[in-house]
């Protein structure tokens, strides 16, 4: 047990947790934006745009993230030098928020439009009656109850972001929780049980209650119909 | 493509503020309008029948191109029907439209369903905006229930302040598509009685219906439509007493022997 204590002298686990919050975090946030866009694409009446959309949902959603993220480091920072910051860590810290931005983007657009879907045609078609066009129409009539529709999913992809943000550390983001138990395992190996342990139950704590509130929430929220 | 004669005259004269000219629709092998030529006048209440199936839904979602047509032209008080973009919007928003499924915004107050267009559309104040829509509440006797959700109204009240809504675009015609076949019957009588009033102060109106009660009371001209096709259109005093087509009697005969 001791033993086992000394590990948080030694390491600091919190600190690699908080790695992992802000990256999703900020990941969250990018990916509600791109894909709500993303989504208004795939509903909107101008083919080009749908096409864009399922194009782009359909190539992000069947890449392994490892890859995306493999790819900010190798590709956009090593190859192409595109740097996000001029500090190096802060640089490929943002670089693995645009890799897991983009990636789980597919995946919030697909639960908007599943979203959408509990919409009935009606209120499109009421909202068009009264002269509002496309825009208009979804941004006060189809996305507020869409959104509604779509915590349960929505929250869904916000629990696999916060996971997959371990994956960061294919990223080179090196001080993230994965990478901070790849470095515990490699000097205390007589504690590798516990360690796991450690981090499996770091992310169930952070995890669980986002699962209850969305939960809660999609109750709460639902249109009345 | 009707060869009966066409009797009923337009209630006023000068240009039609309703125009269909050769218009027809197909879904898939299906031919749901074909050839239909209709003008309906200025003030004119026009309730257009016939069994399901026969194209009448789709004529009156054709109006404000809720449902596109494949050839022929529809004009709203001189100006065709655009296909799509900002001019069709302008258009549809002088075309107001009372579905059978009521199509409240179901995350709106009753009180916000009627001011959305106004303020959004129309670019009216928001204060202006209420004291509209409170007084066209008012009129169709839901002003009581201004700040509760649509859900829950009953569906009379609901369809009262569906037709508020459209009232509130001030519009140049009123389109219902089927309002009363959705509710309970005890609701039916307050839903017509609003389209009976509104009838009489004047507004232009095309009515999808089964409420022949509704067609005697209120109807300028009433449309039998059969098989996609304007079978006959006459007063009702004339087509339900001597109506002249063999798909009419029959229909006719379905529908009052009870």
């Amino acid at each position: 047990m001791e033993n086992y204590l000394s590990l948080f002298e030694t390491y600091d686990v919190p600190a690699a947790f908080w790695v992992n919050i802000q990256l999703s975090f900020w990941a969250a946030i990018w990916a509600l934006a791109i894909g709500t866009v993303l989504a208004l694409f795939r509903i909107s009446p101008i083919p080009s745009l749908q096409w864009f959309g399922a194009a782009y949902v359909n190539i992000f959603r069947n890449t392994p993230l490892t890859i995306i993220l493999a790819f900010g480091f190798l590709g956009l920072f090593s190859v192409m030098q595109i740097s996000l910051a001029s500090d190096l860590n802060l640089s490929l810290f943002r670089i693995a928020i645009v890799g897991l931005a983009l990636y789980h983007a597919a995946f919030v657009c697909e639960a908007i439009r599943s979203g959408v879907n509990t919409v009935p045609l009606g209120q499109a078609e009421a909202a068009r009656a009264i002269g509002l066009s496309f825009l208009p129409a979804a941004r006060l009539i189809i996305l507020p109850q869409a959104f509604r529709g779509a915590i349960a999913p929505l929250g869904n992809v916000l629990i696999a972001l916060i996971k997959n943000s371990t994956v960061a550390a294919a990223g080179s983001v090196a001080t993230e929780s994965s990478g901070l138990m790849k470095t515990m395992i490699e000097f205390r190996s007589d504690l590798v049980i516990p360690i796991f342990l450690t981090f499996a139950l770091g992310f169930v704590i952070l995890v669980i209650p986002i699962g209850l509130l969305t939960t809660w929430a999609s109750r709460k929220l639902a249109v009345a119909r | 493509m009707t060869s009966e004669p066409q009797p009923a005259a337009p209630a006023s004269s000068g240009t039609p503020l309703v125009s269909l000219r050769d218009v027809n629709k197909h879904f898939g092998d299906l031919h749901v309008l074909r050839n239909i030529n209709l003008d309906v006048a200025r003030g004119e209440v026009v309730v257009v029948i016939g069994p399901s199936g026969s194209g009448k839904s789709t004529l009156c979602r054709a109006i404000n191109r809720l449902e596109t047509i494949d050839d022929g032209e529809i004009t709203i008080d001189g100006k065709v029907l655009p296909a799509e973009g900002k001019a069709l919007t302008k258009l549809r928003a002088d075309v107001g439209m009372v579905f059978q499924s009521f199509n409240l915004f179901a995350h709106k107050s009753i009180l916000e369903n009627v001011t959305l267009g106004p303020v959004k559309v129309r670019g009216m104040k928001g204060g202006e905006a209420k004291e509209l829509a409170m007084s066209l509440l008012k009129r169709v006797g839901v002003d009581n229930q201004a700040q509760k959700l649509p859900a829950q109204l009953s569906g009379g009240q609901q369809q009262r302040v569906a037709i508020a809504r459209a009232l509130a675009m001030k519009p140049k015609v009123m389109l219902f598509d089927e309002p009363t076949s959705a509710l309970d019957p005890e609701m039916i009588n307050e839903v017509l009685d609003a389209m009976v009033a509104l009838a009489r102060e004047g507004m232009t109106m095309i009515v999808v219906t089964h409420e022949m009660g509704f067609a005697r009371r209120a109807a300028d001209r009433v449309i039998f439509m059969a098989d996609g096709q304007i079978m006959e259109q006459a007063t009702p005093e004339e087509f339900f007493t001597n109506p002249q087509s063999e798909r009419a009697k029959d229909f006719l005969g379905k529908i009052l022997s009870h």
